[in-house]
């Protein structure tokens, strides 16, 4: 049991931060997963309490407390509403990345994240012969969201409603661009993230369009690594570390004012964990991303408060639209009036809050591939919450919400639309 | 050890996604909000239904098996945690269906697991209110409520839960079902035996179903915050609003330490030189509010208030709260542990205790703040330490020790709405009787001879 004693001296280096938490239970009224399964092992005064158990070798079963941990959405929400101050999404991420490594992270897992992420060209490769051959495996699943399943991959990707791929991803349709400033105007670095390079395409799109219309000039690099947060939240420090090496390739000695992203979790993880993770690399990697932190900037935000964008009135028959606060938006950067303001800068379009706006909708990254069907539980709070709002159209600041609102509606037969506040901006302008 | 063939019979009754006998889950159901040694249980059962309930309860007492049941675990006296390592948790969360809330009679029927601010937020969305709400209420349940007879910020005007309860059934230990109160008003049918559940720790039955008392809700409120130079004039200022009757819905109290601490925390700009805050809101009628109003800022000068500010809209109001809503959290987070007392004294007594808090605290060296109820004389002092410094906690222990004998010479007692659990037990004879112990105990036993009901909580059995 030698090794049982190091991942226990290991887990004590949080010891601090655990102890912190009262036990009081509040966390029970906003965890997603609590909301579904109603364990205390699913809420995070229960992980916390087996965390310190394996810590202190009251509990032997790393295995047991690894499976535990992996039933989380790393949304933060308890963390946000926390009286006693726990760092709970640290607390969640290093005790991952302690236990998994010691059980060994699984091949999959090391694939995806050590491969395919941190060498993109190789995952770009792999979408281009992919996507065109997904449409072969995917069929329509004739709903208003156009999305698509598939009954042939079922066993791995499960009764999943996702958009058809794009055929061609963002960095293949616009390369790179190291655009001049317009007239000693501001500059941006613009990271897309996975998704918004490889999926909602679309969308990134509009995020170009918007800063072109608004004299914006644009840095982008077709060879963007993940930001890291999938390879982070499974525990995998290491496929950080090495995305992280890549993208700092591609940012260092370049000219920007900010680095702006349309995707709520990339800039949390650019503000809060590249710093951290940076430390690993070196002390001047790591100087470079704590000044970096202090330039990263949600798109809705960049729009609103440095571009100054205003809210319109809606004009007589305007489309309802609802907008979902993503976790890692307003409970980690603390952003929820600027997408809403955004949404209300188009007139054709009329806001409507719908219930529980901040509750999570049950993605959670890479936990909705792990326990789909809790995912979808939590979703179904979410899809009713929407559809109880009345809107046309739903909105969210975060590609990974906007494919599980996707999922769920259309599991549900509904004809409400899934948009980022960015497209529905970028549809007012000419 | 339980036995393998009692958990594989609970599964087959309800479930195994119902029964949790992993280890790992066992170890998550040792512990709640009190700072107690956890103790790790047999195994942990929730039923989805009433009937499943008793049925639960029936079978346990057949097998001799120790009981704890649990709502949402947030008591600070150690109530839910498992008396033996042989002791079934069960949980009430399975049962959490709001009934009936009917609007022409007054009550609402509910299933204990519901939680308090679900059901306060259903009654309001029908124009009905149901005042009880203790700090925890976002994740509190109605039964637990019930069986701690939990207080909250409206105590002095709308009273607390037991206030408000019109009816229960539950189980006693041998899973027979009682049924006692009624959807009236009125009702004179036997025991109050729905008055002896409450308050009852989950010792006597197990609470199947409430019948609770619903109001009108008020119309208008006004909030104000008195800035005083010391406790003695912000306690008869209390005093003083009480005798010119006036019923506030919340009278809060903050002392300095914690005035201190919230703003270092909030940069609110709160008077860091105030012995004390009052933190007070009228609410009726509107034309009685304003009269209130008028009466409590009179009162307020003449006891030497150095400030006075009535919030002029919901925002300012809002604001004036912060303070009070952030005096747990901000004191929480200085140290590791936050030890949440509740000692209560007649309210002429506040500046005494308040005395009595900080001296004991500077005898063991300890950090508290000190806010709570000052309509009710509820205080919560908040020792802040770590609870992994065993010297220090002993320091603690002792202080608490020392704080609940003054509360009690002052005419108090243990604790105005946390229960007794394990954590004050051995103080319970020391603010009763000798015969006040043996009487419940001969009751406990009456009522439970295996004694399997949360045995070793309140008087022990
Ligand atoms: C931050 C914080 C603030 C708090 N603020 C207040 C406050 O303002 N006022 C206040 O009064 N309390 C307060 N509390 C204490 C606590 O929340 C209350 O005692 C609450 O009523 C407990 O509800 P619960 O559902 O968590 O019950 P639990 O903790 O699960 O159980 C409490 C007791 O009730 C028994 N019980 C539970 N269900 C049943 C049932 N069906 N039948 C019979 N017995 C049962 C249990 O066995 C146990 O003895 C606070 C606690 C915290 C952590
Ligand atoms: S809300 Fe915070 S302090 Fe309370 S139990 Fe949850 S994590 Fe612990
Ligand atoms: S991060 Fe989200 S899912 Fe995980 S414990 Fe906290 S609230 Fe629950
Ligand atoms: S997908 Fe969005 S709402 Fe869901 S967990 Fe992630 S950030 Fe939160």
């Amino acid at each position: 049991m030698k090794d049982l004693k190091q991942l226990a001296t290991r887990l004590m280096e949080l010891d601090d931060r655990l102890a912190a938490c009262m036990k009081c239970g509040n966390c029970q009224a906003v965890c997603p997963m609590f909301g579904a399964t109603h364990m205390e092992g699913d809420v995070a005064r229960g992980k916390i309490v087996l965390i310190e158990n394996l810590a202190h070798e009251v509990l032997r079963d790393p295995k047991a407390v690894a499976e535990k941990l992996s039933r989380c959405l790393l949304c933060g929400s308890c963390q946000a509403g926390c009286p006693s101050g726990v760092k709970n999404m640290e607390i969640f991420m290093e005790a991952r990345e302690i236990v998994y490594t010691y059980l060994g992270l699984s091949v999959v897992k090391k694939m995806i994240f050590r491969i395919l992420l941190a060498k993109p060209k190789f995952f770009n490769f792999s979408m281009r012969v992919g996507a065109p051959a997904s449409r072969m495996f995917f069929w329509s699943s004739k709903d208003e969201q156009k999305t698509t399943h598939s009954p042939l991959l079922k066993g791995i990707i499960g009764d999943r409603h996702i958009r058809r791929v794009p055929v061609k991803p963002l960095h293949a349709t616009v390369g790179d661009l190291d655009e001049p400033r317009i007239g000693g105007g501001v500059k941006v670095c613009f990271f897309p993230g996975c998704m918004g390079d490889k999926f909602y395409v679309d969308m990134a799109k509009a995020c170009l369009k918007v800063f072109k219309h608004h004299n914006v000039a644009v840095y982008l690099s077709s060879k963007f690594a993940c930001c890291g947060i999938p390879a982070v939240s499974s525990g995998d420090g290491e496929g950080m570390v090495m995305e992280l090496k890549k993208n700092l390739d591609l940012l260092k000695g370049k000219d920007f004012d900010y680095i702006v992203t349309p995707c709520g979790s990339c800039t949390d993880t650019i503000r809060d964990w590249w710093p951290k993770y940076a430390e690993r690399i070196d002390a001047s990697a790591a100087d470079f991303f704590r000044k970096l932190s202090a330039k990263a900037m949600d798109i809705n935000a960049f729009l609103v408060n440095v571009v100054g964008v205003e809210p319109a009135e809606p004009r007589a028959g305007a489309t309802t639209v609802t907008y979902h606060d993503s976790c890692h938006l307003k409970k980690g950067l603390g952003i929820s009036k600027e997408p809403r303001a955004l949404i209300q800068a188009n007139p054709d379009y009329k806001l409507v809050e719908m219930k529980e706006a901040d509750r999570c909708c049950g993605c959670g990254g890479s936990f909705t591939l792990y326990h789909y069907d809790l995912s979808r539980q939590i979703g179904q709070r979410k899809r009713n919450n929407i559809v109880a709002s009345g809107a046309k159209v739903a909105s969210a600041g975060c590609p990974a919400c906007m494919m599980q609102m996707e999922d769920v509606l259309s599991h549900n037969g509904d004809s409400v639309l899934v948009k980022h506040p960015v497209e529905i901006y970028a549809e007012s302008l000419k | 050890m339980a036995s393998q063939a009692l958990i594989k019979d609970f599964e087959q009754f309800l479930g195994p996604e119902n029964v949790f006998s992993s280890e790992v889950d066992r170890h998550t159901y040792s512990f709640d909000a009190a700072v107690l040694r956890p103790v790790v249980p047999a195994f942990v059962i929730r039923p989805t239904n009433v009937e499943q309930l008793g049925e639960c309860v029936t079978r346990l007492y057949r097998e001799g098996v120790p009981m704890t049941i649990r709502g949402s675990g947030t008591n600070l006296s150690g109530g839910t945690i498992p008396d033996k390592t042989d002791t079934v948790v069960i949980l009430t969360n399975g049962l959490n269906r709001i009934l009936e809330i009917n609007s022409n009679d007054l009550y609402a029927v509910v299933e204990p697991g519901v939680v308090t601010a679900d059901l306060a937020n259903a009654v309001a969305a029908k124009n009905l209110f149901y005042p009880p709400d203790p700090g925890s209420m976002a994740v509190s349940t109605i039964a637990g409520n019930i069986a701690e007879n939990a207080g909250g910020l409206r105590g002095l005007k709308y009273g607390v839960t037991k206030d408000y309860v019109m009816g229960v059934e539950f189980f006693d230990a041998t899973g027979a079902l009682v049924k006692t109160g009624s959807r009236t008003v009125k009702c004179v049918t036997g025991y109050n035996l729905a008055g002896m559940l409450v308050q009852s720790e989950g010792t006597l039955g197990i609470i199947s179903k409430a019948i609770l008392k619903l109001v009108p809700p008020p119309k208008a409120s006004k909030a104000m915050m008195a800035v005083f130079d010391d406790v003695q004039s912000a306690a008869e200022a209390v005093a003083g609003i009480i005798a010119a009757h006036i019923l506030p819905c919340t009278l809060e109290f903050l002392d300095n330490n914690t005035i201190v601490r919230v703003d270092d925390f909030t940069k609110i700009g709160l008077p860091r030189d105030a012995g004390a805050i009052l933190l007070i809101e009228v609410d009726g009628h509107p034309a009685q509010v304003a009269d209130d109003a008028v009466a409590v800022e009179k009162v307020l000068k003449e006891c030497r208030a150095r400030e006075v500010h009535v919030a002029k809209d919901a925002a300012e109001k809002t604001q004036i709260w912060e303070a009070r809503r952030q005096a747990l959290p901000v004191l929480a987070r200085v140290k590791p542990t936050t030890v949440l007392e509740d000692a209560t004294v007649p309210r002429s007594q506040i500046p005494a205790m308040m005395k009595a808090i900080n001296e004991i605290a500077g005898k063991y060296r300890l950090d508290v703040g000190t806010f709570g109820h000052a309509g009710d004389g509820n205080l919560h002092p908040t020792f802040l330490c770590d609870k992994r410094d065993k010297e220090e906690f002993a320091r603690v222990e002792q202080a608490v020790d020392e704080m609940f004998d003054v509360a009690i010479k002052l005419g108090g007692t243990l604790s105005g709405e946390h229960g007794i659990g394990t954590a004050k037990a051995k103080w319970m004879e020391k603010e009763t009787s000798r015969g006040t112990i043996l009487f419940s105990q001969r009751l406990r036993r009456a009522l439970d001879p295996k004694g399997l009901l949360n045995n070793t909580k309140l008087v022990g059995i």
